[in-house]
C-alpha cells in the first residue's frame, strides 16, 4: 500500500515537474551524455568544458541553461539508462554530448522516438547519416567518413602509394577505413582492426613492419592514440614509416603527451587553433585562459554545439520551433564557414596540418593547406527529410 | 618466421604483465577466499604513483619502487579498513564492496590528477631496441619487463616454497582453520599477503605506464583478462597463475596477429577483418571455456 502510494506520488511529481518549469520560465535543461572516464575520458571533459564556457560567456543571451552532465563510461547500456532517465524523469527535450559512435547508435533512437532533439558534438556514424537520417538529429562536428576522407585525400596529395590502415573494430572505426579508402588512390598494403579498449599494440607494430608500407593511417582517438604513438616509437618505426592521420588520432592533448614523436606527422582537420577568424581567436583565448591547456578539436566542437543550440533556442525551447531555427545554422562557427547538408550534417572545409615546432619552441599543429573545400558526405544523397 | 617469433615474444611480454596482476589476485583469493575487484585500482595507483615520481625527477628504479610502495600502502589501508570485514561474507557482498572501491578510486584519481592521460617516459637506458632476432629490432623496454617478470616469478617461488612465511601462506590456503588453531596470527598473515599482492599489481602498473597511457580506469579492462588467467590456471595457485598468464598472453597475441589473416584465405577480405577481429577478442574466453570443460578446477588447482 505504502509502495503504491509512493509510486503514485513519484509519478505525480514527475508529471508536474515540466509544468512548473515552464510556469516559472526557469532554466532550459540540456542533457549531456558523454564519456568522462577511461581512455576516452578527456574527450568528453573537453566537450563539456567548452560547452560550459559558451554558457558562461553569454552565448545563450538571457536564456538560462541548466546543463545536466552524466558519464556514460563508454558503455552503451549505461548511456541508454541515462537517456531514459533524462527523458522520463527529468523531462529533458534537448540532448548532446556523445563522443563515441557505438554509444550514439544505442541512445539516438531512444531520444528521437520520444520527440526530443539530439545535436551531436562529435560522433557522426554512417548508420544515422543516410537512409536513417532524422529531422530531429543534427551533427555539428562531421560525418565520420568525411573526417577520414580528408586524410585519404591528404595521403593521395602527399604522394603515398602504399598504405597500411588500422582502426578499432567499432562503427566509427569501420567508417574511418571506408572513408579513407574512398579518397585514397593508391594501394592498401594491409588492414588491422584493433579493439576499442585495447592499449597494447605490439602485435600490430610487428605486422606494420612486416608489410613495410610507404605510410601508415591509423584511427585511435584519445588515450588509445597516445599509447599507439608511443609504441610506434618504441618499435623503432618513427622516422622510418611516416603517418597520415585524421584529427582524432593526434589532438592537442595527444601531442602534449607524446612530444617529439609526433614531429612532422600529417594531420587533417576541419578546425585548428590557428584558424584565422575572430570567433576562433576569442574561443581559443578564453578556453586557454580558463583551463590552462590548449583546446582540442573536441573543445571547438563542444563550443560550436553550444552556439548552434543557442541559435535553435531563439526559435523555441524544443520541438519543431527549435529544430526549424537550428537548421538555418545561423551561428558563427569557430571553424569559419559552416552550413548543414540535406542530412543535417555539416558542409565545411578540411585543412592539412603538420606537427611543427612553433616560435616559442613548443610543438604545435600548424595549418598548411586546404585539402577539401565545401565538403559534405557520401550519405547525404540517401537521406530524405 | 621472424614475424612469428616476434609475436611470440609479444605474447610472453603480455603474459608476464598478466602474471604480476594474477599472482596477487590468486593469492588473495586462495588464502582469504576474497574476490577483490579493486585489484585493478591498485594497478592504476601503481601507475599513477610511478608516473608522478618520474615527473618529479625520481630515477626509474625509484619510481618503480614508489609505484609498488604506493599500491602496497593503499592495499594495507583498504585491507584493514574494509576487506577484513568481508572475509566471512558472501562472495556477492565482496564483489559489491570492492566494485564500489573501484568507483571510489577512479573518482579520487580523477580529482587528484585530472582526466587527461599522464606522461610516463621510458628511461634513457631502456629506450631504443635490440635485434635479438636478426632483422627485427625489439624494444629494450619490453625485454626488461620480461626480465622483471621472470625475476618476480622466481622470487615468489622461493618465498612460497622455501620460507616459513610461504609455508603459512600455503597452509592458510588449504587449511585456514587449522593454521589459526595452531596460534598463527592470521590477521597479520592476511595483511601481509594482501600487501604483497598489491605491491605486485602496483609494480605491473608502474611498468606498463611508459608503454600504455596512464589514466583513470586503466585497470578495469585488464582485470577481466586477469580473472580469465586465474580461472584457467586454477584459483589460488601461483603456479597456475604463471601457466595461465603465459597461455592467455600467447593465445590473445597470436589470435590477434594471425586469425584475420587465416580467415582471409577462406572468405572475403572485409568479412574476414570483421569476423577476425571479433573472434580474436573472444579467443581467451574460448580458451577458458575449453580448459573448464577438460579440467573444471583449472590447470593447477590449489585446493586438494
Amino acid at each position: 500500500m505504502i509502495l503504491t502510494r509512493r509510486a503514485a506520488l513519484a509519478a505525480a511529481a514527475t508529471l508536474a515537474a515540466p509544468a512548473t518549469v515552464r510556469a516559472q520560465g526557469a532554466a532550459i535543461k540540456i542533457g549531456m551524455i558523454t564519456t568522462l572516464s577511461g581512455p576516452g575520458g578527456y574527450l568528453g571533459a573537453d566537450l563539456r568544458d567548452a560547452f560550459q564556457l559558451a554558457i558562461d560567456t553569454g552565448a545563450f543571451g538571457a536564456t538560462k541553461i541548466d546543463l545536466v552532465v552524466e558519464d556514460d563510461g563508454l558503455k552503451p547500456a549505461q548511456a541508454k539508462q541515462i537517456a531514459n532517465r533524462f527523458l522520463k524523469s527529468d523531462g529533458i527535450k534537448l540532448f548532446t554530448g556523445v563522443v563515441f559512435s557505438n554509444i550514439l547508435e544505442a541512445v539516438a533512437p531512444d531520444i528521437l522516438e520520444e520527440g526530443a532533439i539530439y545535436v551531436s558534438p562529435n560522433a557522426g556514424p554512417s548508420s544515422l547519416a543516410g537512409k536513417n537520417c532524422h529531422r530531429n538529429y543534427f551533427v555539428i562536428s562531421w560525418q565520420n567518413d568525411s573526417l577520414h576522407e580528408s586524410a585519404g585525400q591528404n595521403a593521395t596529395t602527399l604522394g603515398y602509394k602504399k598504405m597500411y590502415l588500422l582502426a578499432p573494430n567499432y562503427p566509427a572505426g569501420k567508417d574511418a577505413v571506408t572513408g579513407f579508402k574512398r579518397f585514397f588512390k593508391g594501394e592498401i598494403a594491409g588492414e588491422s582492426y584493433t579493439r576499442l579498449d585495447q592499449t597494447d599494440y605490439a602485435p600490430e607494430m610487428a605486422q606494420i613492419r612486416a608489410a613495410n608500407p610507404d605510410a601508415v593511417f591509423q584511427f585511435h582517438p584519445g588515450g588509445l592514440g597516445i599509447a599507439f604513438l608511443r609504441q610506434y616509437q618504441q618499435a623503432g618505426l618513427v622516422g622510418k614509416i611516416p603517418m597520415v592521420l585524421a584529427a582524432p588520432s593526434l589532438d592537442a592533448t595527444t601531442l602534449a603527451a607524446v612530444g617529439d614523436i609526433a614531429l612532422g606527422m600529417d594531420v587533417t582537420s576541419h578546425w585548428n587553433t590557428d584558424l584565422d577568424n575572430p570567433a576562433n581567436k576569442t574561443f581559443v583565448a578564453a578556453f586557454t585562459k580558463k583551463h590552462n591547456r590548449v583546446p582540442t578539436y573536441y573543445a571547438s566542437q563542444g563550443y560550436d554545439t553550444a552556439l548552434a543550440m543557442a541559435s535553435g533556442l531563439k526559435g523555441g525551447p524544443s520541438g519543431d520551433a527549435f529544430r526549424n531555427a537550428l537548421v538555418k545554422a545561423d551561428f558563427t562557427s569557430v571553424r569559419g564557414k559552416f552550413s548543414f547538408g540535406p542530412n543535417q550534417h555539416p558542409i565545411q572545409d578540411w585543412y592539412g596540418l603538420r606537427v611543427e615546432k612553433a616560435a616559442d619552441g613548443k610543438l604545435a599543429l600548424i595549418t598548411r593547406t586546404k585539402v577539401l573545400t565545401n565538403h559534405g558526405d557520401a550519405y547525404a544523397a540517401q537521406c530524405n527529410i | 618466421m621472424t614475424l612469428l617469433l616476434e609475436q611470440m615474444l609479444n605474447g610472453v611480454q603480455f603474459g608476464v604483465m598478466l602474471f604480476l596482476l594474477a599472482a596477487g589476485l590468486t593469492l588473495v583469493f586462495g588464502v582469504m577466499g576474497l574476490i577483490n575487484l579493486a585489484h585493478s585500482s591498485l594497478y592504476m595507483i601503481g601507475a599513477f604513483a610511478a608516473a608522478w615520481a618520474g615527473a618529479h625527477g625520481w630515477s626509474f628504479p625509484l619510481a618503480l619502487l614508489a609505484g609498488a610502495g604506493a599500491a602496497a600502502l593503499t592495499g594495507i589501508a583498504i585491507e584493514v579498513a574494509v576487506l577484513k570485514r568481508l572475509y566471512q561474507r558472501d562472495h556477492m557482498d565482496q564483489v559489491l564492496a570492492t566494485f564500489g572501491m573501484i568507483l571510489f578510486f577512479n573518482e579520487a584519481m580523477a580529482m587528484l590528477f585530472g582526466r587527461q592521460p599522464l606522461m610516463a617516459t621510458v628511461p634513457g637506458f631502456l629506450s631504443g631496441s635490440v635485434e635479438i632476432i636478426p632483422g627485427v629490432p625489439y624494444p629494450l623496454y619490453r625485454l626488461a619487463i620480461i626480465a622483471v617478470g621472470i625475476a618476480v616469478a622466481a622470487l615468489l617461488y622461493v618465498l612460497i616454497s622455501h620460507t616459513r612465511a610461504g609455508m603459512l601462506v600455503r597452509a592458510g590456503a588449504t587449511h585456514r582453520d587449522m593454521v589459526r588453531a595452531l596460534g598463527v596470527d592470521i590477521g597479520l598473515l592476511t595483511t601481509g599477503v594482501f600487501a604483497l599482492g598489491a605491491a605486485l599489481a602496483g609494480l605491473a602498473g608502474a611498468m606498463t605506464g611508459p608503454l600504455l597511457s596512464v589514466q583513470v580506469g586503466m585497470g578495469d579492462r585488464i582485470l577481466i583478462t586477469t580473472f580469465v588467467v586465474i580461472v584457467v590456471g586454477g584459483i589460488g595457485s601461483v603456479r597456475g597463475a604463471l601457466a595461465g598468464s603465459m597461455l592467455v598472453g600467447m593465445v590473445d597475441t597470436l589470435a590477434r596477429a594471425y586469425l584475420p589473416g587465416m580467415l582471409k584465405t577462406v572468405m572475403v577480405a572485409t568479412e574476414a577483418d570483421a569476423i577476425g577481429a571479433g573472434l580474436s577478442s573472444m579467443a581467451i574466453f574460448i580458451l577458458m571455456a575449453a580448459v573448464l570443460l577438460i579440467r573444471p578446477r583449472g590447470l593447477f588447482p590449489a585446493h586438494g
